[in-house]
């Protein structure tokens, strides 16, 4: 790993811990502070960016990740009752998400996969506008500029280039702001993809882009072990945090499941982005306890052994272990933190209901950016046909 | 008017736009130091620097990936894709992705990329360097797909293109590179609607719609069929996407007979739909089946045989002949 791409003094501290993964076949050491035993424990690097988590954000982690939870078992209901199409469900992967949403600044832009229902709720998106796309009103929902938080995309690592692309904007816009003294924050982006996305060839050739324009990009991936019904091990020979050594900027393996190291690790990468030093990719060791969608059914590819164990490092269990053991939470809260979940589930139910189906007409309306002659052609067609059926009315009465 | 090539034409569109347009850039593989494998691009990263024309990374998905992503941040990314045959590994990102994100986010996210693609055969060149995919493009809503026949139009269409807040595909006809024509870089003599048909030659008896490399064949075979007293209208698509239907349509109405040719295989072709729309508009107006004229249903044949495979001028007139016979 050579120095120039590393904060100042940290090569050999980080090299001491999980980022400098030696051989690429070789097991790669995870990041860890917070274990499964609820215990605080350190890193040469990464406790330094720890103690800046006061307890403070630490109670809010809880909430988000208890919140997202909660809005998770919501909407997997609601599909279950035929109100949405199809449910992607994030439980086990709360740790991974809020913690590397809460890394990143306003001015950072998000490139989601379709999975990133914490980050979103991190980054204020409205989770009805959420559902939108997932009941069938819409095939986005929110507008991305208004969070800096990018629309799901479904085709897998598609946006890991669009991250890259963006993130040489940054670079660009970095240079010009520099030219005219512009005080504008620094900014970098995150592209979030899953250890199945890491197989696509796009994943290959954002990286290879993004090395060699440095571009600002923290590509942050979520290896839950499963795509759908096929285990990381048929994506992958090596460790996926050993690839980054392969483009030439590093890579650290964290445990997924830790919302502080997730926390440290993401807001290190992001500084490191920020700062002009190209990319990191971070993989985030984690699990997805349930269905990959709810369209399949994980008893028919997987041991139950295997996901009892992975619910024993349970991300919220551990926090709220360390909570109470170092008294930054009482019962109190944990009742709040209840009952706001189920405030938020009350809302999502109502505004479900309540979404809108849309009128054919706005789908012709944005297929185009400038006028469009086949559009306004089928658009008076259509108009013509549907007015059609409203003087047939007209005639009945 | 200054008389240059297509190929010069592309490339001082491409300066003027680099000029008038600071967000502006280019990107491909081999596009800045060579100039491009054909020179559309040379001199321009002198000129702009390679922050403004970059050379990428061989990676077709990638280069139009990224250059998405550009978009979305406020610049106006101009790719160059080497050749026909190799925008494939690009195709998801421009059919999944680029057509569509202004949809997706109901009108919220514009992708202004451009698409360059030297494409067509007639070159004599190998294995996938000759092909016509336009129709794969035409098909997928969200693209604008366009392709000059002529030093003025290039200049232009190519200069309209980055202007425009849609993603356009802007191919070009490669062995028209160095056709040379005058370029009146004062007034582009466009009207509103800049992807509007042209009728480049008119005439009573048949149309002959083309576009690309194949409008010089066009108005060639017209030419000839005026030594057997026969009065034929060419006109110049200019535009795929959209498709000036009420030009081609107007000159059906005078001349009652339709040809369409174009390099690409009939099948499933720009062609079909041009026949479709034409007999659905006008049918009474039709004195004879419209004819396409195309490539077969086969990958685009080697080199040494292409000349059976491409409309030329005496398919075109066999064409012709066979309407005249209704």
């Amino acid at each position: 790993m050579g120095s120039t791409q590393l904060p100042p003094g940290t090569e050999d501290t980080l090299a001491a811990t999980s980022a400098a993964a030696a051989a690429p076949g070789e097991p790669v050491e995870m990041v860890q502070l917070l274990g499964p035993d609820g215990k605080l424990g350190s890193d040469p690097v990464f406790s330094d960016y720890a103690k800046r988590i006061d307890p403070e954000k630490l109670r809010v982690f809880y909430t988000d990740m208890a919140r997202i939870r909660r809005f998770d078992q919501e909407a997997t209901a609601l599909q279950r009752q035929g109100e949405l199409a199809l449910w992607v469900p994030l439980t086990g992967q709360e740790a991974a998400q809020i913690g590397s949403g809460h890394a990143s600044q306003p001015q950072d832009y998000i490139f989601p996969t379709y999975r990133e229902h914490g980050v979103a709720l991190v980054r204020n998106v409205d989770l009805a506008e959420l559902l939108k796309q997932f009941r069938g009103v819409s095939n986005g929902g929110w507008d991305p500029r208004e969070n800096n938080f990018h629309l799901y995309t479904l085709v897998l690592a598609a946006q890991t280039l669009h991250a890259v692309g963006y993130a040489m904007g940054i670079q660009r816009d970095q240079k010009l702001a520099a030219a005219t003294d512009s005080t504008d924050p620094k900014a970098a982006v995150i592209a979030y993809f899953g250890d199945g996305a890491s197989s696509e060839g796009d994943v290959h050739e954002s990286m290879v882009f993004a090395a060699s324009y440095d571009a600002p990009v923290v590509f942050f991936c979520q290896n839950n072990h499963w795509a759908i019904s096929v285990p990381t091990e048929v994506q992958t020979k090596v460790p996926l945090a050993n690839r980054a050594k392969g483009y030439g900027f590093p890579g650290i393996r964290v445990d997924g499941n830790d919302v502080i190291a997730v926390h440290a690790v993401t807001e290190w990468a992001l500084e490191h982005a920020r700062e002009g030093r190209g990319p990191v990719l971070i993989e985030a060791y984690t699990y997805r306890v349930g269905a990959h969608t709810t369209a399949d059914d994980p008893t028919k590819y997987r041991e139950s052994a295997e996901e009892a164990a992975w619910r024993e490092k349970d991300p919220l269990d551990r926090l709220e272990s360390y909570l109470r053991a170092e008294g930054l939470a009482d019962e109190a809260f944990f009742d709040q933190v209840k009952a706001d979940g189920d405030e938020l589930a009350k809302y999502v139910r109502s505004t479900t209901h309540g979404l809108e189906v849309p009128d054919i007409r706005d789908a012709f309306a944005s297929v185009y950016a400038e006028q469009h002659p086949l559009i306004a052609e089928e658009l008076a067609w259509f108009e013509e046909y549907s007015a059609g059926f409203e003087s047939d009315e007209e005639t009945a009465h | 008017m200054v008389t240059m090539t297509i190929a010069k034409a592309i490339n001082e569109g491409l300066r003027a736009s680099l000029t008038n347009n600071p967000k502006s850039l280019l990107m491909g593989e081999d596009i800045g130091h060579l100039g491009g494998v054909y020179r559309v691009t040379d001199g321009l990263i002198k000129e702009f620097g390679d922050e403004r024309v970059l050379d990428t990374p061989l990676a077709e998905s990638g280069i139009v990936g990224t250059a998405i992503g550009l978009a979305l941040r406020g610049y106006l990314p101009v790719c160059e894709i080497q050749f026909d045959g190799f925008v494939y590994p690009a195709f998801n990102q421009i059919t999944t992705q680029l057509a569509k994100i202004h949809a997706r986010s109901l009108g919220k996210l514009t992708v202004p990329v451009v698409i360059r693609i030297p494409y067509g055969g007639g070159i004599g060149s190998i294995e996938h360097h000759s092909e016509s995919p336009e129709a794969l493009f035409a098909h997928t809503a969200g693209l604008r797909i366009i392709s000059p026949s002529n030093a003025h139009d290039a200049y232009w269409m190519i200069q309209k293109a980055i202007e425009c807040q849609d993603p356009v595909i802007f191919f070009e006809p490669k062995r028209r590179y160095w056709l040379k024509g005058e370029v009146d870089v004062e007034n582009a003599g466009l009207s509103e609607d800049p992807f509007k048909a042209h009728v480049v030659r008119e005439g009573t008896d048949a149309t002959i719609v083309a576009y690309g490399p194949l409008v010089p064949v066009a108005l060639a075979a017209a030419n000839a069929a005026t030594e057997d007293g026969r009065s034929i209208e060419v006109i110049d698509l200019r535009s795929i996407s959209p498709l000036d239907f009420d030009t081609v349509e107007a000159s059906v109405k005078k001349t009652g007979r339709l040809i369409i040719a174009h390099e690409a295989p009939t099948f499933g072709g720009i062609g079909g739909e041009i026949a479709a729309r034409i007999s659905e508009r006008a049918f009474l107006h039709l004195e004879a089946p419209v004819i396409r004229v195309g490539g077969f249903h086969m990958p685009y044949p080697v080199a040494k045989v292409e000349e059976d495979y491409l409309p030329d001028i005496d398919k075109i007139l066999e064409a012709l002949d066979r309407s005249l016979a209704y």
